[in-house]
C-alpha cells in the first residue's frame, strides 16, 4: 500500500508523454482517413516536438518561459496527483492552477493576438469548471471517496448511476481537448484559425514544452473517463477509446463556434450534471 | 483577563491621544508604538490561552451597563442629529426605533439582564483578535502615510486626520470588545460603534456621494441592528429557557424552537453587516472611503463580525431550515457577486464584490453549519481577512502611483511598480488558487456540502461560483503580469506609503498557507471539536501535496536565471507588418499605430443591471422565509 501511490506517479511522469504523443499521433492518423488524406505517420507528433526543440529560442519577454515551464511542471503535478491514486478535487484545482500560468504566459508577451487567445482561453476555463468539479462530486456520491485509488477500486458501474454526469463530462471534454467546435483559444486545425491564438508568441521549446504538457493532459482526461469504468478494466478501456473517437468524429464535423456557444454548452453540461446528481441523491435519500 | 481589557482598552486611551496629534511623524511614531503593543499583546492573548479553551471571565457590569446604554442614547441622539443635518429621515427613524427598543429592554426585563461571564475567549476568539490585533495594526500603521498623500492629491477635502485615527483606533477596540464578549448586550454595543464608526469613515471626504453613501451603510446596519435588539427582548423575554443575553448560555440551551427566531433575527443582523445579498449596495457605496478604511472595516474586520456572529449562532442553525435559507442566502449572494465581479473594471468594486462573495461563502457554510461547514468557514475568515487586506493596501498604493484605480490602466504593473506587482499577484494568488488558503477552505466546504443534507444546491453554487472567481482574477494578473516596453518605473513617490505591512501582509499569504496545519490543528479543530464533539481536518497526504505545491511555486521563479542569457528577442506579431516592441506597427500608408488590447468585461452576461435586481429580490425573499420558518418553530 504504502509505495504502490508512487510507482503511478513516477510511471505517469514517465509514460504519460509517449502513451499522449501516441494518441495525438493516432487522432491525427483518423482525423486524415475522415478527410479521406492517407495522414502523417504514427510517430508524427514525436518529429514535431523534437523539431520545434531544435529550433532557436525566440522570445517577445524572458517571462514567458517562466510561465511555460510553471504550466508543464503543474500539469505534470496534477496528472501524477491522480495516477497516484490522490484526491480527485486537489487533482482538478491543481489543473486549474496550471492553465492559469498558460493564460499568464499569453498575457505576459503583451500581443493583441495571444490576448485575445488568453482571454478565450480563460472563457473555455469558466466554461468546463464546473463540470469538471462535479465529475469529482458525483464519483464521490457513487464510491463515498474523493480519492482516486478508492474510485478506482469500487466494484459498482459508476457510469450507470452517473450517465447525466458522463455525457457532461464528455461535452467539456471537446473544451478540454481543443477539439472544434470549442476550440476558441487555439486550434489544431489550420482552416480555422487565423494566428494560433493564445500560443501566437510561442515558439520553438517554448511550443514544443506546451505540446508536451497537452499529452500529459490527454492522459490524465482520459484516466477521468475511465474512472466511470473502473468496475470492468476490459470494458473501461474500450470506452475510453470510443469515447476519444467520438471526440474525433466531432472535431471533424463542426466548426468553430462563438464564445457564447462554449460558454453555455459547457454551463448546459454541468446543469446536466447536477441534474442527474439530484436524482441520485433523491433516491439514495428513499432507497438508503 | 488583564489581556482581553487591555485589548479594549488601550486603543481607546490612543484614540484619545491621537486626538491631539496633529503632525504627521509623531502621529506616525504613536501609531506604529500602539501597533507594535496591540499585535504584540495580540500574538501574547494566542500563546497565553490557545491550550486553554473557553476560559469565562466574570467582569463586574455594575457601572459598565449603565455607561454603555448612555453612550447607546448619545449615538442615537448623534445620529438623529445627522439625519436632521442631511435630511435622512429614515436614518432618525430607525435610531429612534432602535433606542425606544433598548429602553423598553431595559426597563421592562431589567431582572432578566444580569450575566455572570460578560467577557470570554476561545479559540475562534483568538483568531479574531488576531486578524483584528495584527492586520488591523498593519493597516493603521500604513494608513498615516496614506492619509497625508490622499489630502496631497485631494486639496479639496478637508484635513479631518485627527478624527481619522480617532475613529480608527476607537473602531479597533470596539473590534475587540465585540469579539471578546459573552453578554449579548455587550456585543450589541460595540456592534452598533462599529456601525457608527463606518458611518465616519466613510463619510470622511463630505463630497455628497461619500454622504449619501455613508447614509446607505448607516441605514441598512441600524436596520440589522433594530433587528439585534428584537431578537434580544425576545431572549431576555424568554430567559429561563433561552438562556437570556448569555451568548454562551444561549448557545447550549436545550430549547431549539426558542432559540431559533432570536437566532435569526441575529443571523439578520449579520447579513446586513457582512453586506449579502440584498444589503450588498452600502459595501460597494463604501468604496468612496479612503482605500485603508475599504482595508480595515470593509474587507478584513468590520464586515467579518457579522459573519462573526453567523459561525458563533452556526450551531443552532445546523439542521433548520431557517438555517439553511439563511445558507441560501450566503450561496446565492456568493455566486452572484462573483459572477458581477467580471464585468467591474474599478478595482476597488472587483475587491468588493468579491468581499461580498466570500462573505456570502463564509455565510453558507454558517447557514447550513455541519461541523465541517464551521471549520471551513473559519479558516474562510481568516485567509479572506489576511489576502484582501493586502490587495486593498497594493490598490491605494497602486492608485497613489499610477493616477488610476481601473484594472485597465494596471497594465504592465510589472515593469513599471515590480515590488507592487509581484506583491498583487500574490494576494490575488492566495483569493483562489491552489495550494493557497482561500482555496483550502473552498474545497473543504465542497468536501463538507456533498455530506449535508440537500448540500448538492450549495455544491452546484460553489461549482459556477469557483469558475468564475477564476476568470476574473485570472484576467486581472493578466494584466499586470503584461510585460510592456518603454515604461518607466514609478514604484517611488515624494510621499511614500510604507511598505512594511505590504511585505508582512504578503509574507502572512504564504505563511497562513504553509502554517495552514498548525492554524487548523491549534485553533479551528479544538473549537469545533468542543461545540460538535467532532472536527474536520485535512488528510495529511493532501497537506503534504499542498505544502509541496507551495515549494514549488516558491522555487520555480529561480528558472528566470536559465532564461537571461539565451534567447533571442523579437517584437510581437502584428499581423505580418513591421512592429516595435512597444507594440507599434506600420498601418496603412506607412502610419505608425499604436496596438492596444483590452480585457473582456462580458457585460451583456454578467452585468450589474442583469445580476443585481434578481438577487435582490430571492434574498430578500428568502430572508423573510427564514423568519417565518424560525417564527413556525417557535
Amino acid at each position: 500500500m504504502t509505495w504502490t501511490w508512487l510507482i503511478g506517479a513516477v510511471l505517469f511522469l514517465i509514460l504519460a508523454p509517449l502513451a499522449g504523443g501516441l494518441i495525438a499521433g493516432i487522432d491525427r492518423k483518423i482525423t486524415a482517413r475522415m478527410q479521406g488524406r492517407v495522414g502523417p505517420p504514427l510517430l508524427q507528433p514525436f518529429y514535431d516536438v523534437g523539431k520545434l526543440f531544435e529550433k532557436e529560442r525566440v522570445v517577445v519577454t524572458t517571462a514567458q518561459n517562466f510561465y511555460v515551464l510553471a504550466y508543464l511542471v503543474f500539469i505534470a503535478l496534477a496528472g501524477a496527483l491522480f495516477f497516484a491514486g490522490g484526491d480527485l478535487l486537489l487533482t482538478v484545482f491543481a489543473f486549474t492552477l496550471a492553465h492559469v500560468f498558460l493564460v499568464l504566459g499569453a498575457y505576459a508577451v503583451h500581443s493583441p493576438y495571444s490576448h485575445i487567445g488568453a482571454e478565450r482561453e480563460l472563457i473555455q476555463l469558466m466554461a468546463y469548471e464546473p463540470m469538471v468539479i462535479l465529475v469529482a462530486v458525483g464519483l464521490y456520491m457513487v464510491t463515498n471517496s474523493f480519492y482516486v485509488a478508492e474510485i478506482a477500486a469500487v466494484v459498482v458501474p459508476a457510469i450507470l448511476y452517473l450517465p447525466g454526469v458522463f455525457i457532461g463530462l464528455a461535452i467539456v471534454l471537446t473544451i478540454k481537448f481543443r477539439k472544434s467546435p470549442f476550440d476558441i483559444s487555439t486550434s489544431h486545425h489550420a482552416h480555422q484559425e487565423i494566428v494560433k491564438g493564445i500560443t501566437t508568441e510561442f515558439s520553438g521549446p517554448t511550443l514544443g514544452t506546451i505540446e508536451i504538457a497537452h499529452w500529459y493532459e490527454t492522459v490524465f482526461l482520459l484516466g477521468l473517463v475511465y474512472l466511470f469504468f473502473a468496475w470492468n478494466p476490459v470494458i473501461g478501456v474500450v470506452a475510453v477509446a470510443l469515447t476519444y473517437l467520438a471526440e474525433i468524429f466531432v472535431d471533424n464535423t463542426t466548426a468553430r463556434v462563438r464564445w457564447q456557444a462554449a460558454l453555455k454548452t459547457g454551463w448546459f453540461a454541468a446543469l446536466l450534471g447536477i441534474v442527474n446528481l439530484a436524482i441520485l441523491s433523491y433516491m439514495t435519500l428513499g432507497g438508503a | 483577563m488583564q489581556t482581553l481589557l487591555f485589548l479594549i482598552l488601550f486603543p481607546i486611551i490612543i484614540a484619545c491621544l491621537l486626538l491631539f496629534v496633529k503632525r504627521t511623524a509623531l502621529r506616525y511614531v504613536v501609531v506604529i508604538l500602539s501597533a507594535l503593543a496591540i499585535g504584540g499583546v495580540s500574538i501574547y492573548l494566542l500563546v497565553r490561552y490557545v491550550f486553554a479553551g473557553a476560559v469565562y471571565f466574570a467582569v463586574p457590569s455594575g457601572t459598565v451597563d449603565p455607561l454603555m446604554l448612555v453612550i447607546e442614547m448619545g449615538l442615537a441622539l448623534f445620529i438623529i442629529y445627522m439625519g436632521v443635518k442631511f435630511k435622512n429621515y429614515l436614518a432618525i427613524a430607525l435610531a429612534v426605533v432602535q433606542a425606544a427598543l433598548l429602553v423598553y429592554l431595559e426597563t421592562t426585563y431589567s431582572g432578566s439582564l444580569h450575566v455572570e461571564n460578560n467577557l470570554f475567549i476561545d479559540q475562534f476568539s483568538i483568531i479574531m483578535a488576531l486578524i483584528i490585533g495584527i492586520i488591523g495594526s498593519l493597516i493603521a500603521v500604513y494608513s498615516v502615510r496614506y492619509m497625508e498623500t490622499y489630502h496631497h492629491h485631494h486639496p479639496e477635502v478637508r484635513d479631518r486626520q485627527r478624527t481619522f485615527f480617532f475613529v480608527i483606533f476607537i473602531f479597533l477596540a470596539a473590534m475587540f470588545g465585540l469579539v471578546f464578549s459573552n453578554n449579548l448586550m455587550w456585543v450589541l454595543f460595540f456592534w452598533e460603534i462599529t456601525t457608527i464608526t463606518s458611518f465616519l469613515l466613510i463619510g470622511y471626504a463630505e463630497t455628497e456621494e461619500a454622504t449619501k453613501n455613508a447614509f446607505l451603510a448607516l441605514v441598512m446596519n441600524l436596520l440589522g441592528g433594530v433587528a439585534f435588539v428584537a431578537a434580544l427582548i425576545i431572549l431576555a423575554a424568554t430567559a429561563p429557557l433561552s438562556g437570556g443575553i448569555d451568548l454562551a448560555g444561549v448557545l447550549s440551551s436545550g430549547d431549539a424552537a426558542v432559540i431559533l427566531l432570536p437566532a435569526a433575527l441575529i443571523g439578520f443582523a449579520g447579513i446586513t453587516k457582512a453586506a449579502l445579498m440584498p444589503f450588498s449596495s452600502w459595501l460597494l457605496g463604501a468604496m468612496v472611503a479612503p482605500t485603508p478604511v475599504s482595508a480595515l472595516l470593509h474587507s478584513s474586520t468590520m464586515v467579518k463580525a457579522g459573519v462573526y456572529i453567523l459561525v458563533r449562532f452556526a450551531p443552532v442553525f445546523a439542521g433548520t431550515l431557517t438555517g439553511f435559507s439563511i445558507g441560501l442566502v450566503g450561496g446565492l449572494t456568493f455566486v452572484l457577486a462573483s459572477a458581477i465581479a467580471i464585468s467591474q473594471s474599478n478595482a476597488k468594486r472587483v475587491l468588493a464584490y468579491s468581499t461580498i462573495a466570500n462573505l456570502g461563502l463564509i455565510a453558507a457554510c454558517a447557514g447550513v453549519g455541519t461541523y465541517m461547514l464551521v471549520w471551513a468557514a473559519i479558516l474562510l475568515i481568516l485567509f479572506h481577512a489576511i489576502a484582501k487586506a493586502l490587495l486593498f493596501l497594493g490598490t491605494g498604493m497602486i492608485e497613489h502611483r499610477i493616477g488610476s484605480r481601473d484594472i485597465e490602466d494596471m497594465e504592465g504593473l510589472i515593469v513599471r511598480m515590480p515590488r507592487m506587482a509581484v506583491m498583487m499577484f500574490i494576494g490575488m494568488a492566495g483569493m483562489f488558487l491552489a495550494p493557497f488558503g482561500m482555496l483550502i477552505s473552498k474545497w473543504a466546504a465542497i468536501e463538507a456540502f456533498v455530506q449535508a443534507p440537500f448540500g448538492l444546491i450549495f455544491i452546484a453554487i460553489l461549482a459556477y461560483g469557483s469558475a468564475v472567481t477564476v476568470f476574473f482574477w485570472a484576467k486581472w494578473m493578466g494584466k499586470l503580469v503584461a510585460v510592456t516596453r518603454e515604461r518607466e518605473r514609478v514604484e517611488k513617490g515624494i510621499l511614500e506609503e510604507p511598505w512594511a505591512p505590504l511585505y508582512l501582509l504578503t509574507g502572512l499569504v504564504v505563511a497562513a498557507t504553509l502554517l495552514f496545519p498548525l492554524v487548523s490543528s491549534l485553533l479551528v479543530e479544538p473549537y469545533v471539536l468542543a461545540i460538535y464533539g467532532v472536527t474536520a481536518r485535512m488528510a495529511q497526504a493532501n497537506v503534504a501535496i499542498m505544502i509541496l505545491m507551495m515549494a514549488l511555486l516558491l522555487v520555480l521563479p529561480v528558472s528566470f536565471m536559465l532564461f537571461k542569457r539565451s534567447a533571442k528577442h523579437l517584437p510581437a506579431y502584428m499581423g505580418g507588418r513591421p512592429a516595435t516592441p512597444g507594440r507599434q506597427f506600420v498601418g496603412s500608408l506607412g502610419i505608425t499605430r499604436e496596438a492596444q488590447t483590452r480585457n473582456y468585461y462580458l457585460n451583456d452576461y454578467f452585468g450589474e443591471a442583469k445580476l443585481f435586481r434578481p438577487g435582490l429580490a430571492v434574498c430578500t425573499a428568502l430572508i423573510i422565509v427564514s423568519w417565518i420558518l424560525a417564527g413556525v418553530a417557535l
